[in-house]
């Protein structure tokens, strides 16, 4: 075990973690924040996806002791409120159907239009082939990227 | 203890009464009623002459504060489909309510207060839409008659809109709020006197009402069972023995517990033989302060296994044998007319065999519960389908009495049917017991696809004979998969009527001869139930012969179907199958008739939606499907582009549903949208080996699923208006996709697919 200081949502956590403690388990069994989901363990599904300095990561594999002073951003953290653009677009759109995959989708979703804020549909489908969702929501999904993409 | 599946037995909904709750009852449910009114709906079953057969079951509350906010009570499990939006729409709507101010509560698991909540079968509109609506209409009649009493006017002269009650001819008006300590007070109607919305005026049935769980969803604030937290809890992960029936023989948990923050190592006892459908499997259990030191817990288990006998299990050989075994003669399920007759004099016989694999459910969200046991008491927090199964199963495996077992329902990460089983609840259960600790099971990835309730592999053979004018003359499909009866009972090796009724036993259409044979297919693994079941193996089998019959006729497709389903009228099977052979999904078929003209006009409509018929470049082709399931009429059309290098690219799936009346078209579109995504999964990617008694796959990347650049890309969903009964839409989606996308994939290339999943280069 050993101690780690890490930044999540613009604040500085002391925890105590074994060094090869995925990021996963960090952020929802030690700090709570459960919004960020577990669907494989092995960065095959995106559920897990949270920020790591504005890049989109899988939270499932990426050890504690690999985040250093890293800035973490989590659903939670995204957008006071729940009110980022793509949040938005998803309830407009009514994109959920069971929503546990949802997180990581948007999560992965707001670091690509970080990084390429005009993207084309074949450039979303490219960056979210990370993100499995077993409900089929694809199409809500890629509509939801472009309403935001467009505006 | 047997879980039944919906679509094998009776559904037991016949009628409804309304009653006046009383502020204990509500006390029960968790203090939520404070003044104000407050309803009650029951179900109960009752005989034919309608009397009531069963103890009255209170199904769902509907309260109205003194402030104007309305509670309603949503008892079935929420898993995607929708349904705590669409069931309260249906009360609001005849109430007249506004939907801003209604709040939804999840109910407990708890049949004496909800009646039936066993969440699959597709049948919860089905079965609670007229309850629904009788239990909003009651409460408005209610509010109209305080308003009315107040304002010493006739009730006729009331309405309500907005959750308010309106004099229509002097524009007064009054909140809901302000008159529900009066309703409170009068008698509850006789059902004779409720009158339900003309549907012209209905203002949320029939259109779009998006989820009430939307901003808890995006904001990540929503509780699935992963999220289930108690003060104390700690994580146990488990490890099973890799083959169904083999128990632990003996195991070393030092390394195990030498991993800091393991607590405990406990072995949980398996069934052995039949696994069953309510018995966790033989395993050992790390117990660990977080879920993390769990999972290097279980991986450090050695742990020596008895593997039993199905350790020399292999599916490959099973397929093999299967395929020679459907090539003899087999048990006759339903016959029509001489088939061997029939085949003697055709002039052209088509015959092909039909593989499909085994499918895990591979639910994002993995199986996973909270249990507390304490006190002589259980309480559960759990993704359940089917909380009062679980509960009467953790009753009884703990040895208490049921009323002191409590099961807190979550939103559920997905389910598809695996969620109906209780195994990972009764882990929790049992651990919690054992350990004296609150426990929360968590399954990996890997636990999920080697230990699920698998959707059985399966192998069919049909048979056409055409005449010399090139009429359909004989029909002989053979068909072999293990049944689900068979994880509660090994000695069931052919298909229940329940499983041949989906697809395979109401084959509709009007040939001469039909001959329905079933073989021996013991189950070497657990299987359950995967959203629509058999339908997708059977409606696989008979929707791409029936496009090859089609071929070998000189007919279209789509004017094939039209023309054997023949003349409008009502179909039975049981004349051809004997008395009480065909299940119906549990409803009589005088309620629920097979009609061939909603068929023939879901098939109409979808062929003209998709532009049937029209020309496409080379490599193109539309391929078409229809199938009725869960007493839903559906058609599809598939486009599809084979590219170079065999890439299947799907630009556009086109559906036509018949649900009866719609209730939220939102969620019927996200359904068919979903279905078909999920139909592609099994279509092209996915599939459940077995070597040595062991499922080889062991994460996504072995059993793949649909990702977004390969999936279809425009689902159109065209929704038939009509008043009839509503019916389900979570699984009548996924059928006739895969036949449709596979006769759409010869249309553009010549090859017919025979083996699931789709592989061009084979």
């Amino acid at each position: 075990m050993a101690k780690y200081s890490i930044q999540v949502n613009n604040k500085t956590h002391e925890v105590d973690a074994l060094e090869d403690m995925p990021l996963l388990w960090v952020l929802r069994d030690i700090l709570g924040l459960r919004g960020t989901k577990f669907g494989c363990g092995r960065a095959l599904c995106g559920a897990c996806t949270v920020h790591l300095n504005g890049t989109a990561v899988r939270s499932c594999s990426l050890p504690v002791s690999a985040v250093g002073d890293g800035k973490i951003t989590t659903i939670e953290g995204l957008a006071e409120n729940g009110d980022h653009p793509l949040q938005q677009a998803w309830e407009k759109l009514v994109v959920p159907q069971c929503g546990y995959c949802q997180t990581g989708q948007i999560m992965n979703a707001a670091a690509l239009l970080q990084s390429n804020p005009h993207p084309s549909e074949d450039e979303i489908e490219g960056a979210m082939q990370g993100n499995l969702c077993r409900c089929g929501t694809y199409n809500r999904i890629k509509a939801a990227i472009l309403s935001v993409a467009t505006a | 203890m047997k879980i039944p599946a919906s679509f094998d037995g009776k559904t037991d909904a016949s009628s409804t009464e309304i009653f006046k709750a009383s502020r204990r009852d509500f006390l029960k449910i968790g203090g939520l009623f404070s003044g104000g009114l407050a309803l009650g709906v029951s179900l109960f079953s009752c005989n034919e002459k309608g009397e009531k057969t069963a103890t009255l079951a209170p199904n769902v509350y509907l309260t109205i504060s003194s402030a104007g906010d309305i509670t309603l009570i949503a008892h079935r499990s929420e898993m995607g489909q929708g349904i705590r939006t669409s069931l309260p729409l249906v009360i609001a709507d005849e109430l007249g309510a506004d939907w801003s101010k209604v709040k939804i509560v999840q109910a407990e698991g708890d049949e004496k207060k909800y009646g039936n909540q066993n969440t699959d079968g597709s049948f919860s509109i089905r079965m609670f839409y007229k309850p629904m609506r009788e239990a909003g209409a009651t409460a408005r009649l209610l509010l109209l008659q305080a308003a009315a009493n107040r304002w010493k006017v006739s009730v006729t002269e009331c309405d309500t809109q907005n959750s308010q009650v309106i004099h229509t001819t002097s524009g007064k008006k009054l909140d809901f709020g302000e008159l529900v300590e009066e309703a409170q007070k009068l008698p509850v109607p006789a059902a004779a006197n409720i009158k339900l919305k003309d549907p012209g005026r209905f203002t949320m049935i029939g259109k779009a009402t998006p989820i009430v769980d939307l901003h808890d969803i995006v904001s990540g604030q929503a509780v699935f069972g992963i999220d289930a937290f108690a003060e104390g809890m700690k994580i146990a992960v488990i490890k099973r023995c890799p083959v169904v029936g083999g128990s632990v023989k003996s195991f070393d948990d030092k390394k195990a517990l030498a991993v800091p923050g393991v607590l405990k190592v406990i072995p949980i006892k398996g069934p052995g033989l039949p696994a069953t459908l309510s018995k966790p499997l033989s395993g050992v259990a790390v117990i660990a302060e977080n879920t993390w030191a769990a999972i290097k817990g279980r991986d450090l288990l050695e742990v020596q296994w008895d593997l039993g006998p199905n350790a020399t299990y292999s599916s490959a050989e099973d397929i093999a044998r299967l395929t020679k075994e459907v090539a003899r003669a087999g048990t006759v399920r339903r016959n029509r007319g001489d088939f061997a007759a029939a085949k003697a004099g055709a002039k052209k016989v088509i015959e092909h065999t039909y593989i499909a694999p085994y499918l895990a459910h591979a639910t994002l969200e993995p199986p996973c519960a909270l249990a507390v046991v304490k006190d002589g008491r259980c309480e559960v927090w759990a993704c359940t389908q089917n909380p009062q199964g679980a509960r009467d199963i953790l009753a009884e495996t703990l040895g208490i009495p049921v009323d002191k077992v409590k099961i807190n329902i979550t939103l559920l990460g997905g389910a598809f049917g695996r969620k109906s089983k209780p195994d990972f609840m009764l882990e929790a259960a049992l651990l919690a017991k054992e350990s004296g600790l609150p426990v929360k099971v968590q399954w990996t990835r890997e636990d999920d696809l080697h230990h699920d309730y698998f959707h059985a592999l399966s192998v069919q053979r049909v048979v056409a004979t055409l005449d010399a004018q090139n009429k359909l003359t004989g029909w002989n499909h053979h068909i072999a998969y293990p049944s689900i009866s068979a994880t509660e009972d090994q000695s069931v090796v052919q298909p229940s009527d329940g499983e041949l009724g989906l697809g395979a036993t109401d084959f509709p259409y009007q040939v001469p001869a039909i001959r329905i044979e079933t073989h021996d297919a013991p189950a070497h693994l657990r299987i359950g139930w995967l959203r629509s079941v058999r339908n997708i193996p059977q409606a696989f089998a008979v929707a791409t012969m029936m496009d090859e019959v089609a071929e070998a006729r000189g007919v279209d497709p789509v004017a094939n179907a039209l023309e054997l389903l023949g003349e409008d009228r009502n179909l039975t099977f049981e004349q051809e199958m004997g008395k009480g052979k065909y299940p119906n999904y549990g409803e009589s078929i005088t309620d629920y008739p097979w009609e061939v003209a909603r068929m023939k006009a879901v098939i109409q409509r979808v062929a003209k939606e998709a532009g049937w018929g029209k020309k496409l470049p080379k490599g193109s082709g539309l391929g078409f499907a229809a199938h009725k399931s869960f007493l839903t009429y559906v058609a599809c059309i598939v486009e599809v582009r084979v590219e170079a290098g065999n890439k299947i690219v799907i630009p556009h799936v086109h559906y036509a549903v018949d649900c009866g009346t719609a209730v939220n078209t939102d969620r019927i579109r996200s359904q068919f949208e979903g279905g078909a995504q999920f139909s592609a999964s099994l279509a092209l990617k996915s599939a459940i080996t077995v070597k040595n008694g062991q499922v080889e796959q062991n994460n996504f990347d072995g059993y793949q699923l649909i990702r977004m650049p390969e999936s279809p890309k425009e689902i159109h969903v065209h929704i038939m208006e009509n008043q009839a009964k509503p019916t389900g839409i979570g699984e009548p989606p996924v059928p006739p996709f895969t036949p449709a996308l596979c006769n759409a994939i010869y249309a553009a290339t010549g090859k017919r697919i025979y083996t699931l999943p789709i592989d061009l280069k084979g």
